[in-house]
């Protein structure tokens, strides 16, 4: 496939390894990178990226993956609004296995709800042309990638006066959760890989702060195992030559101001939230996004009446340190015994974006696990090992 | 969730709603192209574009000569690599 093959080529992958040993050595010290979006540790697991780095790298990954952010409380109010009789309730795939207190939308849809996972917000859309008599709510989540498709899908319900149509908006922002992480004492960081997609819309400005007021570079990636390598490569250049920049490694999609259309699209249909909940996180200001109330009629918060409860999560599950990066996934008690993608307890085991789940489906734990980085690491300017990617 | 798959845009199919069919890997799909539209990309104008696929929607053009430039950078350091062997 065009734009995806050309980037998984294991030949020039292993070339970025070598480069990226070699500025290793003039770094001397162990190096800490966080991914921020999902989408990279999804990436960084399937393609083995962490065993063929040097050991003196260790990739945190970070809260960028909406589902595992995804508070307990939030799930139960949207399960309360798909348990009203009239109602359709429909949803990204990815939310369906998300545990609230009590059950997950697929269990509510087991005892008789009508839920529907849908590609895109536009189907959903189409699902309230289809039934006039019906009540159909979208279960809107993720971040500023998502929230332009959500964004048109309204002002399109709005244009083809659809009245039986409404949206659970659980959009947040990445910049607040950034900054929050940063504010985080407990957090050593040397550098961030930028989530790409995010960035499309937003653009590359909005990261300026980290690099001026927290002095930590951050390269905006692709997702392709080559972007990764090749955004860990410039990242080490920065911390080479004592840098801290924004830079844009993925400069065929992203662009410095981002998308503007979608930008408009998402401030005319949302407002900023003053506070909202994330799991692992608690309560970030500004970062979550809300209806306007020039579209009031399409706030499935203001049509239904739902809970709206604070709930805490199991104390065996460490998602919100793991989120934070503090602790990783196989140091928590209930990873791959209790906590599975089957029967998962926290939200990181339920999105294949989540770290839990990717550890758990892709394992290497056993080399993985032995990189600490306690010591000196041992860089050596051996051969690397074939990389062993697949194109498939 | 923030899974992107490029694609190219072989047909306009309502110019109103800003709907268009996408060539992704063979698969052809419609998707919405509000985001990639305004006064100087009309939809008529986006056939042949190469574009970034998600939930439904094309959310940016790609570069092609920003991606071209990129795959050079790789070209380039291998061969600066394969120099320093031989």
């Amino acid at each position: 496939m065009k734009y995806v093959d050309e980037f998984r080529e294991p030949e020039k992958a292993e070339t970025l390894c070598c480069e990226i040993t070699k500025l290793c050595n003039q770094v001397e010290k162990p190096i800490k990178i966080m991914e921020v979006c999902g989408g990279h540790t999804h990436s960084i697991f399937k393609y083995g990226i962490e065993e063929i780095l040097p050991q003196a790298i260790e990739l945190i990954h970070g809260p960028g993956c909406p589902v595992c952010v995804m508070p307990k409380g939030r799930l139960d109010d949207a399960i309360a609004i798909s348990q009203n009789h009239n109602v359709i309730f429909a949803t990204f795939g990815d939310a369906m296995r998300v545990p609230g207190s009590k059950t997950t939308l697929l269990q509510a849809r087991a005892q008789g709800a009508d839920i529907r996972m849908v590609y895109s917000p536009l189907d959903s859309l189409q699902i309230a042309k289809d039934n006039p008599d019906k009540q159909v709510v979208f279960f809107a989540l993720g971040f500023e990638t998502t929230a332009p498709s959500t964004a048109f899908t309204i002002l399109q319900a709005a244009a083809e006066k659809i009245h039986n149509f409404s949206m659970f908006s659980n959009h947040v922002l990445v910049i607040p959760a950034l900054k929050a992480l940063l504010d985080n004492p407990d957090l050593q960081l040397d550098g961030f890989v930028g989530p790409g997609h995010v960035s499309m819309v937003i653009g590359t400005d909005p990261y300026e702060f980290i690099s001026q007021q927290y002095n930590k570079p951050i390269v905006v990636s692709g997702f392709e195992p080559l972007d990764i390598l090749q955004s860990i490569w410039m990242l080490l250049q920065q911390l080479v030559e004592n840098r801290c920049e924004v830079e844009n490694q993925y400069n065929r999609i992203v662009q410095k101001s981002g998308n503007t259309v979608a930008l408009q699209a998402i401030n005319k249909v949302f407002a900023v939230r003053d506070s909202f909940d994330w799991r692992g996180l608690g309560d970030i200001p500004y970062s979550g996004l809300k209806i306007q109330p020039e579209y009031a009629q399409f706030d499935a918060e203001l049509k239904f009446t739902i809970p709206n409860l604070k709930v805490a999560d199991h104390k065996a599950c460490k998602c919100g340190e793991i989120l934070k990066g503090v602790l990783k996934p196989w140091e928590c008690k209930v990873f791959g015994t209790a906590c599975t993608p089957e029967t998962p307890i926290g939200t990181c085991m339920v999105s294949s974006e989540g770290a839990c789940a990717a550890y758990y489906k892709y394992g290497r734990l056993s080399t993985i696990a032995k990189r600490t980085i306690t010591q000196k690491p041992k860089i050596t300017q051996e051969p690397l090992p074939a990389c062993g990617f697949s194109s498939d | 969730m923030c899974l992107g798959i490029p694609g190219q845009i072989i047909e306009i199919t309502n110019v109103d709603h800003k709907l268009a069919i996408v060539n992704i890997g063979g698969v052809k799909r419609q998707v919405n192209i509000a985001c990639i539209v305004d006064e100087q990309h009309p939809p008529e104008a986006c056939i042949g574009d190469w574009v970034l696929v998600h939930v439904g929607f094309a959310m940016n053009r790609i570069n092609e000569q920003e991606a071209a430039e990129t795959l050079q950078l790789f070209q380039e350091l291998a061969a600066a690599q394969a120099g320093i062997s031989t």
